[in-house]
């Protein structure tokens, strides 16, 4: 759910968006240490898979679907500036390809949906690992909360821009637990879903988790062979 | 997926040789920005903005004659709102102030005027956006934020999203086909597992994928920039094209100011 144009006046746009070049170009310095060189074709690819997994319809109970929003699993999987940088470029994508999410509001979108939910995932799980640094529960558990927490804390900063911002008077405690309240539920498939795919990335290559670097003491697996040769298709 | 030639985000370009798609890039970038700044800019609770409203609907359905775009093109583009005008439709029922009665309902003035507002903003940006959705190439649009001067270490990745979301797409395809042909149906709390696994198995083809295209790329010279040459110069006759838009919804708002 991304925010349009118009809903947020000119001025609180603009804030938003200075935010959001700054919080990218923090991130493109970040992604370099956590990717070196590689940072273009991985976060380009990171990018795809969250764009392709975003069309996933996942059962989350009670005979309701829901789709992934995946800040708080790419934090966790790649993390959390490469995670920034795709999640930004998939909503670039959509506000040029789709119009979904307005031009002069892509910086509040970048805001919301790339930066408040990844680093709610991050610290979510960073929390967790610090606690139990060898546990695989601990690290599932920790993005599960942070996925979860992720929607309505999104929701909420998105009714603190409107309070800001909107054009209307509103009463602002009635909206912000309408939100929270319609966003936890968001929340919960959120986490069942990051928790699902998390655990069954960790199953086959825990190495490639970002959050579960300190877990590979543990694992009985060599170290990560040299990658294999071929050519890109 | 995977709706006509190309892809999932080739979808949105509707081919054709028309003033509109021969501008470059960068220009129309720009335009559609200036026209959704402009739109913002007018003041909801002015008499004179449904006034204002029309007047850009009228120039922005314009853009689309040119270009060519169909209406149908044009609604299905509005969709993506959807989620938000179940939000604007609350406005009036939760806003305060001064409040009137519309079919027995109690509703507030301003939240009225506020939604109405909020509607026809996001409906006219949406509209110049599918207009440059559907006249612009998906590549042509990140060669244009890169003579924008975004970064080039964000183009290069947008670059890459747009190269291999399809691949990926696709990847994804061929794993549901051959999770049905095994009898999946996608039903109660086990399916959860399954679809999670495809999206988990995803993710590492992807970013193994990743891997190899950086080690091919360096194997062909990659030394973290990606030539692309100079831009095509731009001329004067263009700007004025491009910029007739926008210029002319500020003339919209000024008239509307003054006026109003």
């Amino acid at each position: 759910m991304h925010v349009p144009d118009g809903f947020l006046d000119a001025t609180t746009s603009a804030g938003t968006a200075v935010l959001a070049a700054g919080t990218v170009a923090v991130a493109l310095r970040g992604a370099r240490a956590e990717l070196d060189e590689r940072t273009a074709p991985l976060a380009g690819l990171t990018a795809a898979f969250v764009f392709a997994v975003q069309m996933m319809n996942f059962p989350v109970g009670a005979g309701t679907s829901g789709h992934l929003m995946g800040g708080a699993l790419a934090a966790a999987l790649v993390g959390p500036w490469t995670a920034v940088l795709s999640v930004t470029c998939v909503l670039v994508v959509q506000a040029l390809l789709f119009a979904d999410g307005g031009l002069t509001a892509l910086g509040t979108n970048v805001v919301l949906i790339g930066a408040v939910t990844v680093a709610v995932g991050y610290l979510c799980t960073r929390l967790a690992t610090a606690l139990a640094p060898r546990s695989r529960a601990a690290l599932l558990a920790g993005s599960g909360i942070g996925a979860f927490l992720s929607v309505p804390v999104a929701a909420l900063a998105f009714v603190g821009l409107f309070a800001v911002g909107g054009a209307v008077d509103v009463p602002l405690g009635a909206m912000a637990a309408t939100m929270t309240g319609v966003h936890l539920l968001i929340g919960l498939g959120e986490a069942a879903i990051t928790v699902a795919v998390l655990g069954a990335v960790l199953a086959v290559r825990p190495d490639l988790v970002h959050a579960a670097r300190r877990l590979r003491g543990t694992a009985t697996l060599a170290d990560r062979p040299a990658t294999a040769v071929g050519g890109a298709r | 997926m995977g709706a006509g030639h190309g892809g999932a985000l080739g979808a949105a370009y509707v081919a054709a040789d028309t003033p509109a798609h021969r501008l470059p890039a960068h220009l129309k970038l720009l335009a559609v920005l200036a026209f959704a700044v402009v739109v913002v800019a007018t003041p909801v609770h002015a008499g004179w903005a449904p006034a204002a409203y029309g007047g850009y609907l009228v120039l922005v359905l314009a853009a689309a004659a040119v270009a060519r775009v169909r209406p149908g093109r044009l609604v299905r583009g509005l969709v993506v709102e959807i989620p938000f005008v179940v939000f604007a439709l609350l406005l009036p029922v939760v806003a305060r102030g001064p409040r009137v009665e519309v079919g027995g309902l109690s509703l507030s003035e301003s939240g009225l005027a506020a939604a109405g507002g909020l509607l026809a903003k996001a409906t006219l940006a949406v509209l110049a956006a599918t207009v440059l959705a559907a006249t612009t190439e998906p590549r042509a649009l990140v060669r244009g934020l890169e003579r924008l001067r975004l970064p080039s270490a964000l183009t290069q990745i947008l670059m890459f999203m747009i190269r291999y979301v399809d691949v990926v797409g696709g990847e994804l395809r061929r794993m549901r086909v051959a999770r049905e042909s095994r009898g999946f149906r996608g039903r109660g709390p086990g399916a959860l597992r399954v679809l999670a696994a495809t999206a988990g198995a995803l993710f590492v083809r992807s970013y193994e994928r990743g891997e190899r295209v950086h080690l091919a790329m360096l194997a062909r010279g990659y030394t973290g920039r990606v030539p692309t040459g100079p831009g095509a110069a731009v001329a004067p006759r263009e700007w004025l094209a491009a910029l007739s838009l926008p210029v002319a919804a500020a003339a919209v708002l000024a008239a509307g100011m003054l006026v109003g």
